[in-house]
C-alpha cells in the first residue's frame, strides 16, 4: 500500500467516487418518490465508502466531502414528515437498523440534528446520545471526520441553545458540555493517528496530521461562538477542560496548535483575566513545543487590545499582566533546557515590545526586561549565531524607537550590559543604529555623565576592540562609521560653559585613545565644538571672573593645543596646521597675544617640517598668509617675525609662478585696509618688486628651456594688485610704474591671436577695460588714473 | 526661470552634523536646475546629497575637501551671464572686494561667487557682482540666487 501509494490511492479515490456517485443516483430516485427505505438503503451504502482504510486524510476528506453533500439532501428530506410520513422519533429508531456501524451513526447524526429542531426531545438528551455513541468509530481518520460532521450538523442548533434565549444556564452548560466532550474525543483520535502505521514515514504521517488539525480546532471556534459563553463559564469550566486535554495529551503538535488556537479565537479580555491559568500551562507543554511563537503571539494581541482601547489599561495593572508574562516566560525558559538562545532572546524582544507598547512610562519595567535577559546571556558564551544577535539587536533598538531619545536609554542601567554581550561586528551596528537615532531626533547630550554612558556605548566605533585586526576593516564602512562619530559630537551640548568644558574633556578622553587612523575625523569637530565655547565666553567676556570658573578661553586653547599636537603626530600635519590656524584667529579675537604666538610658531613648524608636497605648501601658504593678515594681536615685534617668515616660505616654493603668487599676496601683510591697521607703502612695494623679479625669472627660465615666452599672466596679476594698492593711496605706488607695467605687457603680448596663452589676453583686455572705466568715472578716483594712458 | 543653488563652505562632519532640516526640506529634487558650490563639503556623502537634488553641480575645492579632484577656478555660463567659481581661500585680504574683482577681471565673468569667510554678501560693483553664500551649515546663511535681469545685471 506503501509502496506505490500515490497511484493507488488515486485508484481507491476514484473506485470510491464511483461508488458514492452511483448509491447516490438511486438515493435521489427513491428521494424524488418519497421512499423512505429505498433511501436510507441506498444513502447507507453510499456512506459505506466512508469505511476505507486506504485513504491519506486529504483524499479521505475529498470523498467526506461528497457524501456530506449528499447528506444534506437526506438531510431536507428528514425535515419534511409529509413526503415520508415517519415521525422524527420512529425515524431515529429506524436509522438505527443500518447493518454498518460507521452508515448507521452517520445516519443518526442527521437525524439527531433534525431531532433537535423539532424541539421533541430536549436537545441535550439526543445530543449526549450522539456524542456517546460516536465513541464506538475508534480508527482516528474515520472517527475524527465523523465527529466533524456530528459538530458540523450541530453548530447551528448549538448556537441557538447556547444563546440562553431558548433555556436557562443549564441548556448553556449542555451545549458546552457536548461541544467539550467532542473536542477532548477529537483530541484523542488526532493525537493516536501518530501510532497508526509504520515509524519509518512518521514524518509524512505528522505532516498529514497537521492537515487534520482544523477540525478539531472548529470545536474551539464553535465555544467562543456560543454567546452564552461568558467570561466567567469560560474561566470556571471552558479553558481549564481546554487546557487539561492540552497539558494531558502530551504531543508536541497538538499542544502547539491548541494553544495557538486558544489565543486566536477567544476575546482578548477574557485572556487578560485568565493569565494565571494559561500561562501556567505553558512550562507544562512537551520541551520541544515552539513556546515561544505561543507567548508572542498572545503579547501581541494583548498589547493590540491595549492600543486599541485605552481604557482598559487599569485591568492590566490590576491583574499584573507584565509580572505574570515575564514569570512565565522566566519558568519556560527554565523548563525549556534546550532552547536555544535565539529562542531566548525572542521571547524577551516580545516581552519587551509588550511592555513598551502597554506601559511606556514604567522604564523599570524596561529594565527589568534587559536584566533578565541579561541574565540569560551572561550564562552562556558571546554570541555567535546571526539570528541570536539580530534578535539582540531589535531588543536594544525597541526603546530607542518607542522613545526616540536615547537620553532615556542611557537611564537603563542594563542597556549597556546587555551590548557587552554583542560580539564585535553587532556591537559596531548597535553603536551606528544609536548614532542615528541621535541625528534623526536631534537629541542633544547635555551632561557630561551622559556623554560618558554614550561614549561606552559606541565604544566598539571609538577603538579597537579586542580581536578586531585593522585590515578587516572595509575602507568605506569605516569612513562611514568615524564620519558618524563626528557627527555625533556636535549633539554633545550645554549652554553652561562649566559643563561645556566637562563634555569638551570627556570626549577627548575617549576620542584620545582612538588611534592614528580615528583620529583625523574626531579631532576637527571637538576642535570646532571647543572653539564654539571660546567664542560664547569671549561674546561675554567679563561677566564671571571668580575663582572657581575653570571655563577661561585660556585653559580652553590649552587643550585645543594639546588635542591638535597629537593630530600632527599622527601624522596629519596638513589637517593639524588649519586647525592652529584657526585657534590663533580665536586667539586674536580673544586678545591674547602669546596664545596666538604659539599655535602659530606650532603651525609654522609643521609647515617646514611635516609638509612637503609642493602643491599642499601653496595651500598652506595661502592659509598661513591669509590668517596672518588678519591678526591684530601682535605687537610690532612678533608681527614682523612672523610676516618674516611667511614672506621667506613663500619665496621658497618650488615653481616660480606659485612663488610669485604667494610674494604678492605677502604685500597684504603690510598694508591693512582697516583705520588703525599697519600701513607700511615701502615694504608693500618691495614685495611686489619682488614679485614681478619672480616673474621676470619664470620668464627668462621659460625662454632658455623651452625658447618660448613665459608666463605673461603673471605680470598682468602683478599690474592688478599694482592698482589695488594705488586706490588704496599707497604713496609708493606711482602711476609711472603701472605705465611702464602696462607697457611692459603690452610689448610681451604677442599681436596675433595664436598666443599660447587666451587666458593671460583675456585679463589683461579686462584690466585695461577697468582702467578705462576708472578714468571715466570721473571725480578723484578718475583724476587718479587720468594719467594712465592705456 | 531658472534657479540656481549658490552654497559653500558646509564643513560636515567637522562643524555641523547635516544641512539644517528646513534648508533641506526646501531642496526638492527636480526644483534647481544648477548648483554651484564654492567648496569644504567636506565628505562625499555631501556630494552624493547634493548630487541627488540637481546633477548639474559644479564644485571648486575649498581647503577642507576630501575630494582632490575640484579645480581651484570654475567658469561657467548660465543663461546670458558667466558665472566664475572660487572657494577663496587663494585670495589674499580674505573676503575683500576688490581683490575679488581681481579674480573676477582674470576670469573675464558677470558674476563671481566665492565663499571662506562664511559671510553672506552680494556686492554689485563697476565690473558686476560679487557675491560669497555664506555657510550652508552656519546659522541660515544659505542663499538661493534666482537669476533674473534685475538681480544680476550684466557687466560687459
Amino acid at each position: 500500500m506503501l509502496l506505490n501509494g500515490a497511484e493507488d490511492e488515486d485508484k481507491w479515490l476514484a473506485e470510491g467516487i464511483a461508488s458514492v456517485q452511483h448509491n447516490a443516483f438511486y438515493m435521489h430516485r427513491a428521494l424524488d418518490s418519497n421512499n423512505l427505505r429505498e433511501a436510507l438503503k441506498y444513502s447507507a451504502q453510499l456512506l459505506s465508502e466512508l469505511r476505507t482504510s486506504k485513504l491519506s486524510p486529504h483524499k479521505y476528506y475529498d470523498l467526506y466531502m461528497r457524501a456530506f453533500d449528499e447528506l444534506k439532501r437526506l438531510e431536507m428530506f428528514f425535515k419534511d414528515d409529509s413526503k415520508h410520513g415517519v415521525s422524527i422519533v420512529d425515524l431515529y429508531e429506524l436509522v438505527q437498523h443500518a447493518g454498518n456501524i460507521l452508515p448507521r451513526l452517520y445516519l443518526l447524526c442527521t437525524v439527531g440534528s433534525v431531532y433537535i429542531k423539532s424541539k421533541e426531545a430536549p436537545a441535550k438528551d439526543v445530543l449526549k446520545d450522539l456524542v456517546e455513541m460516536c465513541r464506538a468509530v475508534q480508527h482516528p481518520i474515520r472517527g475524527l471526520f465523523l465527529r466533524s460532521y456530528l459538530a458540523q450538523v450541530s453548530r447551528d442548533k448549538l448556537l441557538d441553545i447556547g444563546s440562553g434565549y431558548e433555556g436557562d444556564a443549564d441548556t448553556v452548560m449542555d451545549a458546552v458540555e457536548f461541544v467539550l466532550q467532542n473536542f477532548t474525543e477529537m483530541n484523542k483520535l488526532w493525537v493516536r493517528m501518530q501510532h497508526q502505521g509504520p515509524a519509518r514515514v512518521r514524518e509524512k504521517r505528522e505532516k498529514e496530521r497537521n492537515e487534520l488539525r482544523d477540525l478539531v480546532g472548529k470545536n474551539l471556534h464553535v465555544l467562543s461562538q456560543i454567546e452564552g459563553v461568558d467570561l466567567e463559564m469560560y474561566k470556571d469550566n471552558v479553558l481549564p477542560r481546554v487546557l487539561e486535554q492540552v497539558v494531558n495529551c502530551k504531543d508536541e503538535l497538538a499542544q502547539y496548535y491548541l494553544m495557538d488556537c486558544i489565543i486566536q479565537v477567544f476575546p482578548d479580555e477574557y485572556h487578560l483575566q485568565t493569565l494565571e491559568p494559561l500561562l501556567g500551562a505553558c512550562p507544562q507543554l512537551q520541551l520541544t513545543v515552539d513556546i515561544k511563537t505561543v507567548l508572542s503571539q498572545l503579547m501581541d494581541r494583548l498589547s493590540n487590545y491595549a492600543a486599541s482601547n485605552p481604557d482598559v489599561l487599569p485591568e492590566f495593572l490590576q491583574v499584573e499582566a507584565f509580572g505574570k508574562l515575564s514569570n512565565a516566560i522566566g519558568k519556560v525558559i527554565e523548563a525549556q533546557v534546550d532552547m536555544p538562545i535565539v529562542g531566548v532572546i525572542t521571547l524577551y524582544v516580545s516581552l519587551l515590545t509588550f511592555t513598551l507598547r502597554v506601559h511606556p512610562d514604567r522604564l523599570d519595567y524596561v529594565d527589568q526586561v534587559l536584566g533578565a535577559c541579561v541574565e540569560q546571556l551572561s550564562s552562556k558564551p558571546k554570541l555567535e549565531d546571526s539570528r541570536a544577535t539580530k534578535q539582540v539587536v531589535a531588543l536594544l533598538s525597541a526603546p530607542l524607537e518607542k522613545y526616540n531619545d536615547i537620553v532615556t536609554a542611557l537611564t537603563l542601567s542594563n542597556y549597556p550590559r546587555v551590548m557587552d554581550h554583542l560580539d564585535n561586528g553587532t556591537n559596531k551596528v548597535m553603536a551606528m543604529v544609536i548614532i542615528q537615532s541621535i541625528m534623526k531626533n536631534t537629541t542633544c547630550i547635555s551632561t557630561a555623565d551622559k556623554v560618558e554612558v554614550l561614549f561606552k556605548l559606541i565604544k566598539g566605533l571609538i577603538k579597537d576592540l579586542d580581536g578586531t585586526a585593522q585590515d578587516e576593516l572595509d575602507e568605506e564602512d569605516f569612513k562611514e562609521e568615524q564620519n558618524s562619530v563626528a557627527c555625533l559630537i556636535h549633539m554633545l551640548y550645554n549652554d553652561d560653559p562649566e559643563e561645556m568644558l566637562k563634555i569638551i574633556c570627556t570626549v577627548k578622553k575617549h576620542i584620545m585613545i582612538g588611534g592614528a587612523t580615528r583620529l583625523p575625523f574626531t579631532i576637527p569637530p571637538l576642535v570646532f565644538s571647543a572653539l564654539r565655547l571660546v567664542r560664547r565666553l569671549q561674546s561675554q567676556d567679563g561677566v564671571i571672573a571668580g575663582e572657581e570658573v575653570h571655563a577661561t578661553p585660556k585653559k580652553i586653547f590649552q587643550i585645543l593645543s594639546e588635542t591638535i599636537e597629537v593630530l600632527s603626530s599622527v601624522p596629519s600635519p596638513e589637517l593639524a596646521l588649519r586647525l592652529y590656524l584657526h585657534c590663533a584667529e580665536a586667539a586674536n579675537d580673544c586678545d591674547v597675544e602669546p596664545v596666538a604666538y604659539e599655535l602659530f610658531t606650532q603651525a609654522f613648524i609643521l609647515y617646514e617640517e611635516e609638509i612637503a608636497h609642493s602643491k599642499a605648501q601653496v595651500t598652506a601658504i595661502h592659509l598661513i598668509i591669509g590668517t596672518l593678515q588678519r591678526m591684530k594681536v601682535f605687537g610690532v615685534e612678533n608681527r614682523d617675525t612672523l610676516t618674516h617668515k611667511a614672506t621667506g616660505y613663500s619665496a621658497k616654493l618650488l615653481k616660480k609662478p606659485d612663488q610669485c603668487r604667494a610674494v604678492y599676496a605677502c604685500s597684504h601683510l603690510f598694508w591693512v585696509d582697516d583705520p588703525d591697521g599697519i600701513k607700511d607703502g615701502e615694504r608693500v612695494l618691495l614685495c611686489l618688486k619682488r614679485a614681478l623679479r619672480i616673474a621676470n625669472a619664470a620668464q627668462q627660465m621659460a625662454n632658455i628651456a623651452w625658447g618660448s615666452s613665459g608666463p605673461v599672466i603673471l605680470f598682468v596679476e602683478i599690474l592688478n594688485k599694482y592698482l589695488y594698492f594705488f586706490e588704496k593711496g599707497n604713496p609708493q605706488i606711482t602711476t609711472s610704474a603701472i605705465q611702464s607695467l602696462v607697457e611692459l605687457i603690452s610689448n610681451e603680448m604677442p599681436s596675433d591671436s595664436t598666443t599660447p596663452d587666451p587666458a593671460a589676453r583675456v585679463f589683461f583686455a579686462s584690466t585695461l577695460r577697468y582702467i578705462e572705466f576708472q578714468k571715466q568715472k570721473g571725480g578723484v578716483m578718475g583724476e587718479k588714473y587720468g594719467v594712465i594712458k592705456v | 526661470m531658472v534657479l540656481v543653488l549658490a552654497l559653500g563652505d558646509l564643513h560636515v562632519p567637522h562643524r555641523a552634523a547635516d544641512l539644517p532640516a528646513k534648508f533641506k526640506s526646501m531642496l526638492v529634487p527636480g526644483k534647481i536646475q544648477h548648483i554651484i558650490c564654492t567648496g569644504n563639503l567636506c565628505i562625499k556623502e555631501v556630494h552624493d546629497y547634493l548630487k541627488t537634488i540637481c546633477s548639474d553641480l559644479h564644485i571648486t575645492r575649498g581647503e577642507y575637501d576630501e575630494e582632490t579632484r575640484y579645480p581651484e577656478t570654475k567658469t561657467l555660463t548660465i543663461g546670458q551671464f558667466k558665472l566664475g567659481l572660487c572657494h577663496g581661500h587663494q585670495v589674499v585680504p580674505w573676503g575683500d572686494l576688490d581683490s575679488l574683482a581681481m579674480l573676477q577681471r582674470q576670469l573675464d565673468v558677470d558674476i563671481l561667487v566665492t565663499g571662506h569667510t562664511h559671510q553672506f554678501t552680494a556686492y554689485k560693483h563697476e565690473g558686476g557682482v560679487v557675491i560669497n553664500p555664506g555657510s550652508a551649515t552656519g546659522c541660515a546663511q544659505q542663499h538661493h540666487l534666482r537669476c533674473q535681469p534685475e538681480f544680476c545685471p550684466h557687466g560687459h
